[in-house]
């Protein structure tokens, strides 16, 4: 059998998850447009003024995308755990940690970066103007992997349980909340003319340290609940 | 002689020491709570600023403190289990986790009551409360998570890493005050000495040490039942004379 490397083997494992991601692309679409849909329902329930909603906007936007994370997060794991492939991925002589930083990124790449690439329109639907629409999407970009890899962990806790989403939602949500805080305060601070460079500096820290910390934690969890 | 230092570490032998220390502890908690507030509500003169509404620290602050060592105590419990693979460090650490949410929800709604007529607002979402809310939700995964796997060794591994994972808040509640630009007051107990009332400190002390006691009765007391109905079908609970009259 070929020796593989690391990247090699990361490389596999992301397009293995994405192209059985492309397979059922409702599932991504679904996330997707309940995305949209919260960000929709929130102006109706407030009212339509243009001013409070450009204030809100930051804060809309943030909170349906950790919702939507928090959605899509069945899915990382469950599909291989019915199937069998995640009790292989445990036993390979491969190392654990790369195999689910490897679903991690792909799961991102399915999940979170359609929502970022979503999010300028829909805060152009809020009046947010371009400039912060750069750096919401900047911090959307720098946060939704911290939520796949936070999330991968919850995912991992939570392997075949009958609570379901919520169950990861009430666990993963509170580890989430700083990135929400520096992700809408960054585009906060960038309408109000304060420095925002800060909080873009914070998400980056915690994308840093999840992707060096979350895939131990998640692999220590998967051996865990795979007993 | 030889000293067995892990005399206590199974379920069977510390059942009765809990058991014995329970009275020991529940009886200083309730004499430190009546001499704490006594001093804190009569001896301790009025505040220069706040007036008589400051009193209610004597309750905020010892339970605050407590929220926070609570769960680092069980998630230190939490890791001893994971680690050592001991069924009784789990147990503990599930034991812990019911009062430690109580004392963040009172924490919070002292904190509450507290800031209406100093701050004149209920709630401010400034980084210490939101961290200590942050703490409530994290005692509240705990105890869903732990509640929802019926495997009872994969619900405490699987618990444990989740209070390991969470303790990372713990430090952020701390230091919040001194990181952002809050409304919270900051510090008063450093190690450079303490700008408060003799009497006051007394206060804050003896109510500490109440809590302190109170939290040990009643997570002792809920380590017993935890113990009983985890070992349900072993032969020293059925030997044990309180469940010998159940089962006659």
């Amino acid at each position: 059998m070929k020796k593989l490397s690391l990247m090699s083997l990361l490389l596999l494992v992301i397009r293995r998850d994405l192209v059985l991601a492309m397979r059922r692309r409702a599932d991504a679409l679904t996330t997707l447009i309940f995305f949209v849909m919260v960000v929709s329902l929130f102006p109706l329930g407030v009212g339509p003024e243009p001013e409070m909603l450009r204030k809100m906007a930051s804060g809309v936007v943030w909170v349906a995308a950790l919702l939507s994370s928090m959605l899509s997060l069945g899915r990382m794991f469950s599909a291989d755990y019915q199937d069998g492939t995640l009790e292989q991925m445990l036993l390979a002589p491969q190392s654990l940690s790369v195999l689910v930083l490897g679903k991690m990124l792909a799961h991102w790449m399915a999940s979170g970066l359609p929502l970022v690439l979503l999010a300028p329109v829909l805060g152009l639907q809020f009046g947010l103007p371009p400039q912060s629409l750069g750096i919401l999407m900047l911090g959307l970009l720098l946060g939704t992997p911290v939520l796949s890899m936070i999330g991968a962990v919850g995912a991992a806790l939570t392997l075949g349980l009958r609570g379901g989403g919520v169950l990861v939602s009430l666990l993963v949500l509170p580890l989430c909340i700083p990135v929400l805080i520096f992700g809408a305060g960054a585009v906060e601070a960038a309408s109000s003319g304060m420095n925002y460079a800060s909080h873009l500096l914070l998400l980056a820290a915690l994308m840093v340290s999840a992707l060096v910390l979350t895939p131990w934690v998640t692999a220590q969890a998967l051996r865990i609940s795979m007993e | 002689m030889a000293i067995n230092w892990f005399k206590y570490s199974a379920p069977s032998t510390f059942y009765g020491l809990a058991g014995k220390l329970v009275p020991w502890f529940a009886v200083a908690a309730a004499i430190l709570f009546a001499a704490g507030l006594y001093i804190g509500f009569f001896v301790a003169p009025t505040d220069a600023v706040q007036g008589e509404a400051y009193r209610i620290m004597f309750i905020h602050v010892p339970v605050s403190i407590l929220s926070m060592f609570i769960y680092l105590v069980m998630a230190g419990y939490a890791a001893l289990g994971l680690i050592f693979n001991t069924r009784l460090s789990s147990m503990m650490a599930t034991a812990l986790a019911p009062t430690g949410a109580l004392f963040t929800f009172i924490a919070l709604w002292t904190g509450a009551l507290w800031g209406k007529p100093t701050w004149g607002a209920w709630w401010l979402w400034d980084a210490r409360l939101t961290s200590e809310l942050i703490l409530l939700f994290l005692y509240l995964g705990f105890i869903a998570l732990h509640a929802s796997i019926d495997d009872p060794r994969r619900a405490d591994r699987a618990a444990a890493l989740l209070a390991i994972v969470g303790s990372v808040n713990v430090p952020i509640i701390y230091f919040s005050v001194q990181w952002w630009n809050t409304l919270h007051q900051g510090a008063t107990i450093k190690f450079t000495g303490i700008s408060m009332h003799i009497a006051m400190q007394h206060a804050l002390l003896t109510m500490f040490l109440a809590c302190w006691a109170y939290a040990v009765a009643m997570t002792l007391l809920r380590v017993r039942s935890i113990i009983l109905e985890r070992e349900r079908n072993t032969q020293w609970v059925l030997d044990l004379p309180e469940l010998k009259n159940e089962l006659v």
